[in-house]
């Protein structure tokens, strides 16, 4: 039996607005908890919501960036239902009139392209957290994150590979950082997915049932939870059982996903527009201004990308998919002048800290105006490609321009001829037995005994010889011995 | 000086003649000696008032003395005050001091008024007979072995009582209106949107108001001046500008043009009502106007569509009473079920479980279009009725209740029988237009009030044609014998 | 419309409230003369009638992103029921 998968993604995504969504409150990361939970936020009775204007903007930004139709005259609807989490008792959100309608994205896999579509995006608030922490067999809420505004972002079940649903999660998530309106860190929270998924036999048009997948945070964890639901759902159905349509967690650990405790049965969640609030009304006007404003998105930025840069389909990806890095990355080719050795050093070396740091680049101790300065140097011959690593280190750790760390360190490259020649003499002088093995050799063999001498050179010069002129200088007088 | 009105009371602190220190313990006084009968205050605040009182004094003799200087009011108990319970007539919130003011508090504190305390009502403004209260019946003056109306009921009382000459209402299907017809006082619910509902604790929000109750048309402009207002904290409110509601008080209504409906003098309402309010009419057509007969077709699907949609968003707004965040907290609750369902039986009264009840069955998925949507679109036919009536005429009069107070404990156990007084007074919270209740006469020594309705934004009228009317009538001025 | 004691049951989960085995009848009794009355609006035609859902015809105001509101945590908990380390208590929330 071939089955085909289909798959669905619900995407969370925090907006980075000063406060919540209905109040005056912060939404700043990491506050003492109930420090960020005003009186609107702990739904005491009397209080009521005023909705965020930089809310509303963001939403129809992402609107604008997936090609969507925005929502004109959107409503606030209640969903009803009680959790410790949930002060009011309901959330507001939007169902029948949300503020951004029918939109999409083009993603790209190694097994093709594909369009997927959004089937429209809302706003809601986010709820408040309980903390699994025991105080005497109770639990903790912190309600500073209740009212955070969130954009919910949802596909149709347009996916059929647990990579395309990583890519289109990977696809979200340049947008919204790229519009500078989520911080995209998915560790605390800020973009978090819930997979659709179900199976059908190849060739049948109905959807099976399907599962849910909830609350997913990295794209890696996408493609294996997809994965293994997906061999769960066909190991079941040809053992002659039947899929449950149900919520379920993915536990990394075991790689496998398991059933939630169901929350309630058939929750009724009793939708009601909420007369707390008016319909939010915008006209072309005010959509059009907001477009205007609009960066350059990451499809556009990674077409230019190739075409002003000449960078390859996967550098260029790779480079503009965050928007932080790109920023960065075009700073440096404008210090620089050299597209391709700032792409190498900022998806190599420069990714490399960061990564085993855990810094993001927004955080980078080496700016790209250093790091562009760096780089102007090896253009120059100034120092060869491993002594600005060396160059690189000190300002990762201590900070200064390139300028100043060649300078105070002595990492100048030795280019002079004059000077290599003589020190390659001192190092053939000193390596008999291994010129004789050169001299012994056949011709087309020697190539990889230049090696050993290249080695040499570099050490007697501290590393500081310009390889290459090294390289040519040492072959003629190798080659003038065997003569 | 206890039955002097608010206007009188204002020009005796003008010239000197009394003190509002004076003033005050005068009638925290007069509340000590004779609540006990009315059981009209749930909370009083002798403290706070008198150094309301003090501060007042000084303030006028520093020559910055307004217009609600020293002068008393009385908080229905929905109205949140910081420091002070604020209860709601409810166990629920019997233990509740409230951390912040509602807006309308705010203003009058603003504005110099000395609170002498916090009145009774129907538990969370449901009811029409002030039954309902977990503080106990409040009792009318006229007759203290019948109701004082609801759910303004405890405000209604001690106005009539003389134990406060003004007091904040709220009304959300006739919860001033009607308590001021049975108590021989005079109240205004304004337009939808024109007074402040943050922090009046919400019972259904697209139909509460907040509003006077005093003793005379005039004394309510005064009130009204300082409750009306445009608040950035409640979305609902309007930013149409305020006017000065005591300027047009003297103006002649020669000229009115006012409509009585036919289904309001139909042949069920109680004769003697009848007369009262006829007589009314005469005197408002001796002044110049006219009157005419006019027809709201769909009055009595009022009943229905309030009784659908107060409750079901009064059963939204009452699921943050769950004991995690303030209020009342079962003992030793065993799970999170336990908490919230035996929380909410021990803090909510039987009323309020019906309503909240109906309310939820009514948004049920399956009932939604047959109860919910059904009864807003019952509501746009009852708008458009009064809309075509204010082509034609000015103002639109009719009586308040269907009959005068009735016994305590009569509708005890026919919950549909209590809905039918609201017969006049629901289709303007539906429609949002304002309407007063003027005292008219008496049927077997019980008040009788006459309604004005007015069209959006008309309070000024509405207060100017009361005043007329009380100029050349003195039922106002009538107290219970004894007091 | 009429209920049948489920639906009552039902209701009262939904709505969190625990009605005392003994209370059951009274309340379906009540609910159900409740909703006779609004059944009364099925009489009326309402076809082609838009709801309304505000009495007057707005639109949301929107609010500056502006932090307004400081910590106050002292004072909004001084009326919680049960709290430590500046959480609100409950029982154990089981995922």
């Amino acid at each position: 039996m071939e089955w085909e998968t289909v798959i669905g993604l619900e995407i969370h995504v925090q907006l980075s607005t000063q406060t919540k969504i209905f109040s005056g409150a912060s939404t700043a990361f990491g506050a003492e908890p109930n420090t960020q939970a005003c009186a609107v936020d702990l739904a005491l009775p009397g209080t009521l919501p005023v909705f965020n204007e930089n809310a509303q903007r963001m939403a129809i930004m992402f609107g604008l960036a997936i090609n969507a139709e925005i929502g004109k005259r959107a409503v606030f609807e209640r969903k009803n239902y009680f959790y410790p989490d949930l002060p009011k008792g309901y959330q507001t959100t939007q169902l029948e009139k949300p503020v951004v309608g029918e939109g999409y994205v083009d993603i790209t896999t190694d097994e093709g392209s594909r369009r997927v579509r959004i089937h429209h995006a809302h706003l809601e608030e986010d709820a408040g957290k309980s903390l699994h922490e025991d105080f005497h067999g109770m639990s903790g809420i912190d309600l500073n994150r209740a009212g955070t505004p969130l954009i919910e972002i949802v596909s149709e079940p347009d996916m059929r590979t647990s990579k395309e649903a990583a890519e289109y999660a990977r696809k979200i998530h340049a947008i919204v950082t790229t519009l500078g309106i989520c911080d995209g860190n998915m560790a605390e929270g800020s973009m978090r997915c819930d997979c659709n998924v179900s199976i059908r036999p190849k060739g049948q048009e109905e959807y099976g049932t399907r599962t849910e997948l909830k609350n997913i945070n990295s794209f890696r964890f996408i493609e294996r939870a997809i994965d293994t639901e997906v061999a769960r759902q066909i190991d079941l159905i040809e053992d002659g059982g039947k899929v449950v349509q149900e919520t379920r967690l993915y536990d990394p650990d075991r790689n496998e996903t398991r059933s939630m405790r169901s929350k309630e049965d058939a929750n009724d969640y009793r939708y009601f527009p909420c007369p707390d609030l008016l319909p939010v009304v915008v006209d072309d006007d005010y959509v059009e201004a907001i477009r205007a404003t609009l960066p350059e998105l990451p499809d556009a930025r990674r077409e230019r990308f190739i075409s002003e840069y000449n960078l390859s389909d996967y550098d260029a990806g790779v480079l503009s998919a965050y928007r932080p890095q790109a920023d960065y990355y075009e700073a440096v080719v404008a210090a620089s002048k050299d597209a391709k050795l700032a792409a190498n050093w900022v998806m190599g070396e420069l990714a490399k800290n960061l990564n085993a740091n855990d810094t993001d680049i927004k955080q980078s101790p080496v700016s790209a105006e250093q790091l562009g300065g760096l780089l102007k140097r090896i253009k120059d011959n100034t120092i060869s490609g491993n002594i600005a690593k060396k160059v690189f280190e000190h300002m990762w750790s201590d900070g200064g321009t390139a300028d100043e760390i060649i300078e105070a360190k002595g990492l100048k490259q030795v280019t002079d001829t004059g000077a290599i020649e003589k020190v390659i003499d001192e190092v053939i002088a000193n390596s008999t037995p291994q010129v004789e093995q050169y001299k012994a050799a056949e011709p087309d063999k020697r190539g990889k005994m230049i090696g050993f001498f290249m080695g040499q050179v570099m050490k007697a010069t501290g590393g500081k010889a310009n390889p290459g002129a090294v390289t040519g200088l040492l072959k003629k007088k190798l080659d003038a011995l065997c003569d | 000086m206890h039955t002097k009105s608010l206007t009188e009371l204002a020009a005796d602190l003008a010239s000197g003649a009394v003190s509002s220190t004076e003033l005050t313990q005068a009638y925290l006084d007069r509340i000590a000696a004779l609540d006990s009968r009315y059981n009209s205050f749930i909370t009083t605040t002798p403290e706070i008032a008198l150094a309301q009182a003090k501060a007042a004094d000084e303030a006028r003799a520093a020559g910055q003395a307004g217009a609600y200087t020293g002068l008393p009011i009385a908080h229905k108990d929905l109205f949140c005050t910081e420091g002070v319970r604020t209860s709601c007539g409810s166990k629920m919130l019997d233990n509740f001091e409230s951390p912040y003011d509602a807006t309308v508090v705010a203003k009058f504190k603003a504005a110099g008024a000395v609170m002498l305390g916090k009145t009774n009502m129907d538990e969370f403004a449901m009811g029409s007979s002030n039954e309902s209260s977990f503080y106990g019946a409040s009792r009318n003056p006229w007759d203290t072995d019948r109701v004082p109306g609801g759910s303004s009921g405890g405000s209604a009382a001690a106005v009539a009582a003389r134990l406060t000459p003004a007091a904040t209402g709220s009304d959300t299907g006739g919860s001033i209106r009607q308590p001021a017809a049975l108590c021989g006082i005079t109240g205004i619910k304004p337009t939808y949107g024109r007074v402040s509902r943050y922090g009046m604790v919400a019972y259904a929000s697209s139909l509460d108001q907040g509003g006077p109750m005093a003793q005379s048309a005039e004394d309510c402009a005064l009130m009204l001046n300082v409750m009306a207002g445009f608040d950035k904290m409640d979305s609902t409110s309007s930013q149409r500008d305020i006017e000065d509601y005591s300027a047009k008080l003297n103006e002649s209504i020669s000229g009115l043009r006012i409509g009585v409906p036919k289904e309001y003098m139909s042949d069920d309402l109680d004769p003697q009502i009848a007369e009262r309010v006829q007589a009314g009419i005469k005197e408002l057509e001796k002044l110049g106007a006219s009157v005419r007969e006019i027809s709201l077709p769909r009055t009595r699907m009022s009943i229905p569509a309030y009784y659908i949609i107060a409750p079901a968003e009064a059963s939204s707004n009452l699921s943050r009473f769950d004991g995690v965040r303030y209020g009342h907290r079962c003992e030793n609750p065993e799970d999170l079920m336990d908490l919230y369902t035996r929380t909410r039986k021990e803090g909510f009264g039987a009323e309020v479980k019906r309503r909240i009840m109906v309310g939820t069955y009514a948004l049920c998925a399956g009932y939604y279009d047959a109860y919910y949507n059904k009864a807003q679109q019952i509501r746009r036919l009852i708008q458009q009725d009064f809309l075509a009536a204010f082509n034609e005429v000015d103002l639109i009069l009719g009586p308040t209740t269907p009959h005068p107070a009735f016994k305590i404990g009569a509708k005890n156990n026919d919950p549909v029988s209590m809905y039918m007084e609201d017969i006049f007074t629901l289709s303007l919270n539906l429609a949002g237009l304002p309407g007063m209740s003027v005292p008219c006469g008496t049927v077997e020594g019980l008040p009788v009030g006459m309604q004005l309705i007015g069209n959006y934004f008309d309070e000024a009228r509405l207060l100017n044609v009361a005043h007329q009317f009380q100029q050349v009538t003195d039922w106002h001025k009538q107290t219970p014998a004894g007091i | 419309m009429s209920l049948d004691r489920s639906d009552v049951e039902r209701i009262a989960y939904l709505a969190r409230l625990a009605i005392d085995e003994q209370d059951i009848p009274q309340y379906t009794e009540n609910l159900s003369s409740i909703l006779q009355l609004v059944d009364e609006m099925q009489a009326i035609d309402t076809t082609g009638v838009e709801p309304l859902a505000h009495p007057l015809d707005g639109e949301q105001r929107l609010r500056a992103d502006e932090v307004s509101e400081m910590n106050q945590r002292e004072q909004l908990q001084s009326v919680a029921p049960a709290t430590e380390e500046g959480l609100f208590l409950v029982p154990k929330v089981i995922e």
